[in-house]
């Protein structure tokens, strides 16, 4: 992974002498509310329900042990020994007191971390794929150009006050894991006719209270041009993006309103200015980059003699051979898999883990895993170079530690956000409704039968929880001071993106387990062999669902 | 007189930017975008652009131009810091100057998007915001400050 040399380390160190004296003069009373207001955001620190939220930038979700050791120790000594995962790969903590954020961002930047542009109006953490340098259907690994992506993005001086947030996203794989169709850029590498590696670009995407599925600008960039091309874009937008309106200042609104034929114009103008100027790419920076990413080094294993091994552990034990099938894929090398390992057991909060949990994926993925980790955009943890034959043992230590659900995939690994436990933001709690639904689908017969499923909750319309983008999507809405469930249907977050669409009038919080049973019978009753809920849906669409679930309402 | 922040120094300004002041012949004049474009366009003056406005249209007459003024209506509308850039991109050599409301803590990067004045709507903040001129020793990216990103000077 990245390691810091002198400059990165002074950047950080550097950063955190300056929010030091933020708060020192915040809290003199020499910056007001209002102007304090961006200066934590851009170090990740919201102003919470209960308490302030700390929110820890995780760089295209890589971590190693030290940095796990040091999140268990923070959580610990700063919070209440808990910290969650976001749908960004960041880490947040719900605890901590203004304070001592200063020590926290100081303790952060011991271990190469921060928490600089978790938050406000400016480009945020760039997102990848969780399964980077190691999935079998990847094309390049998308790594070394987060990194790129980062340090470019990191206190940029003329991109610090956007109209809006700004997400990035980078896709390296034939399959869609990072969800690029929802950023405010998408990048997706891939090889022109003639066989050299570039980024077709998208803009626009987003979810929110206006969801879009990005446009594509740019069929091909060539690599070198990548940040000059992005500096152009973040003009654009800085320049045009609406500021009257928050609802409005996203990049998506914007290129709706140009049209992208007319954006894509605007972006060239700007561009021919920093086309092959001095922040044109170098082959030696992108080498340098790459190096970072390099294999760790594997061991060279009789594929077959692994499996077999394998294999026979699942037949002795069907809980271990569930796991297996379920939160393992293929890996690049033989003999390998990656790990998922699930934040979803029934009763955690998705997304959650302890302390004492942090202390135990440092201590395995060291064991295991060449000491890294990831975090993922659905909010669990993968394990990306694990030894098949090593899996029993990893599956033993994860299930005493309360890791092992085995439920990777399936419907009750929910995605959601804080919800109003938590957030200021939300209409309404989100986590009693996952919670409800992990309980009511906890047979793993039943789980297992519903195939591959995504259900993603949001407190409110500023979509955290990726609702528009779920299988099943559940958005929290407030009438009238009273907490309401909307659920859309047929989102997909892959290559083939779509926006769900909403299924009809909204529910109280007790009705949504039997909401989704009915929801699911009518996939039961009308897929076709090894369809999906989703391929099935697309097939058959909303109205036997409709009719389904809104039968019993008698209309008298 | 108003002060503000220029070669790292704390000065009094000789500008003069409401044109119904009285007029005192020492002081220079500055004009809004419009009234400059409907002026004889003397040499020597001044211009405030607004957020919004088009720089393009200053190109052709920099060297009648000892000042550039660039108001921030709240220090949240970034605007113009592009528009910082966008000037010295296209060759413009004279006082860059941000005015309005600027935190001190924005000098930094108003600095690196090529600002070489500042003038804060709270002349108080003059004092912290000096101090806090240099922010970072490094930097990643190419700016107007240092035209080359920290990846071709990285040793």
């Amino acid at each position: 992974m990245y390691a810091y040399d002198h400059y990165d380390q002074q950047l950080v160190d550097e950063r955190v002498a300056q929010f030091r004296d933020q708060t020192s003069r915040y809290l003199a009373g020499d910056l007001t509310d209002a102007e304090f207001l961006p200066l934590r955001l851009q170090n990740g620190l919201y102003v919470q329900r209960l308490a302030p939220m700390l929110r820890i930038a995780v760089p295209y979700g890589l971590l190693s042990a030290v940095q796990v050791r040091k999140l268990g120790q923070i959580t610990r000594d700063y919070d209440k020994g808990y910290a969650h995962i976001s749908t960004r790969q960041n880490i947040q903590i719900n605890w901590p007191r203004l304070e001592d954020v200063p020590e926290i961002l100081a303790q952060l930047a011991s271990v190469q971390m921060h928490a600089i542009q978790t938050s406000g109006n400016c480009i945020r953490n760039t997102t990848t794929d969780q399964f980077a340098g190691v999935a079998a259907d990847e094309i390049e690994d998308p790594r070394p150009y987060c990194e790129i992506i980062r340090q470019w993005s990191t206190l940029h001086p003329e991109f610090a006050f956007l109209p809006r947030k700004f997400k990035i996203a980078v896709c390296g794989s034939h399959e869609d894991r990072a969800a690029i169709h929802a950023h405010d850029i998408g990048l997706e590498l891939h090889a022109n006719a003639a066989g050299e590696m570039g980024f077709r670009v998208l803009v626009g995407g987003g979810l929110g209270r206006t969801p879009v599925i990005g446009s594509e600008i740019c069929p091909w960039l060539e690599r070198r041009h990548l940040l000059s091309y992005l500096e152009a874009i973040l003009r654009v937008y800085n320049k045009h993006g609406r500021r009257d309106n928050k609802y409005k200042a996203r990049i998506k609104i914007l290129v709706k309103a140009m049209g992208v034929d007319a954006f894509r114009r605007a972006v060239e103008a700007e561009w021919a200015s920093l086309k092959d100027g001095p922040t044109t790419l170098t082959k030696t920076e992108i080498t340098r980059m790459a190096t970072f990413f390099s294999p760790p080094p594997y061991e060279q294993l009789d594929a077959a003699a692994e499996t077999a091994a394998i294999d026979e552990a699942a037949a002795a034990e069907p809980l271990f051979a569930n796991w297996l099938r379920r939160n393992t894929v293929a890996h690049r090398v033989d003999g390998y898999r990656a790990v998922t390992v699930s934040l979803k057991a029934t009763g955690n909060p998705p997304g959650d883990v302890t302390d004492s949990q942090l202390d135990l994926l440092a201590e395995l993925c060291e064991q295991f895993s060449f000491g890294e980790l990831r975090t993922t955009h659905q909010q669990n943890i993968v394990l990306a170079d694990v030894r098949e034959r090593d899996l029993h043992t990893l599956w033993r230590a994860l299930q005493a530690g309360g890791l092992a659900s085995p439920n990777a995939g399936y419907l009750t690994d929910i995605i959601c956000c804080p919800g109003g436990d938590f957030c200021s933001l939300a209409n309404a709690k989100s986590i009693p409704v996952a919670e409800a639904i992990q309980e009511r689908f906890d047979d793993l017969d039943y789980l297992y039968d519903m195939g591959p499923l995504e259900l993603n909750i949001s407190g409110c319309m500023n979509a955290c929880g990726h609702h528009h983008i779920g299988h099943i999507g559940i958005l929290g809405v407030d009438k009238k001071g009273e907490e309401f469930y909307q659920v859309s249907l047929g989102g997909s977050q892959s290559k083939d993106a779509s926006i769900g669409k909403i299924l009809g009038p909204s529910f109280s919080r007790a009705e949504m387990p039997d909401v989704i049973e009915k929801i699911l019978s009518v996939y039961v009753a009308e897929r076709l062999e090894d369809e999906t809920f989703l391929q099935a849906f697309r097939r058959i669409g909303m109205q036997p669902f409709k009719e389904r679930v809104y039968a019993r309402v008698d209309p008298q | 007189m108003p002060a503000l922040i220029r070669n790292n120094k704390i000065v009094e300004d000789e500008w003069r930017f409401d044109a119904s002041e009285s007029g005192n012949v020492a002081v220079k004049r500055v004009y809004t975008l419009l009234d400059w474009k409907e002026s004889d366009r003397p040499a020597n003056s001044g211009v405030q652009m607004e957020p919004g406005d088009d720089c393009r249209e200053l190109a052709e007459v920099f060297p009648r131009l000892d000042l550039i003024a660039v108001y921030f209506p709240a220090f949240t509308d970034g605007r113009g810091f592009s528009m910082a850039r966008e000037l010295r991109d296209l060759g413009y050599r004279g006082e860059l100057r941000a005015r309005g409301h600027i935190l001190p803590d924005q000098l930094h990067f108003l600095r690196r998007c090529g600002f070489d004045a500042f003038q804060p709507d709270d002349s108080s903040r003059l004092e912290p915001s000096l101090a806090r001129l240099q922010g970072f020793s490094e930097h990643y990216q190419a700016a107007v400050d240092q035209p080359l990103p920290l990846f071709r000077r990285r040793g």
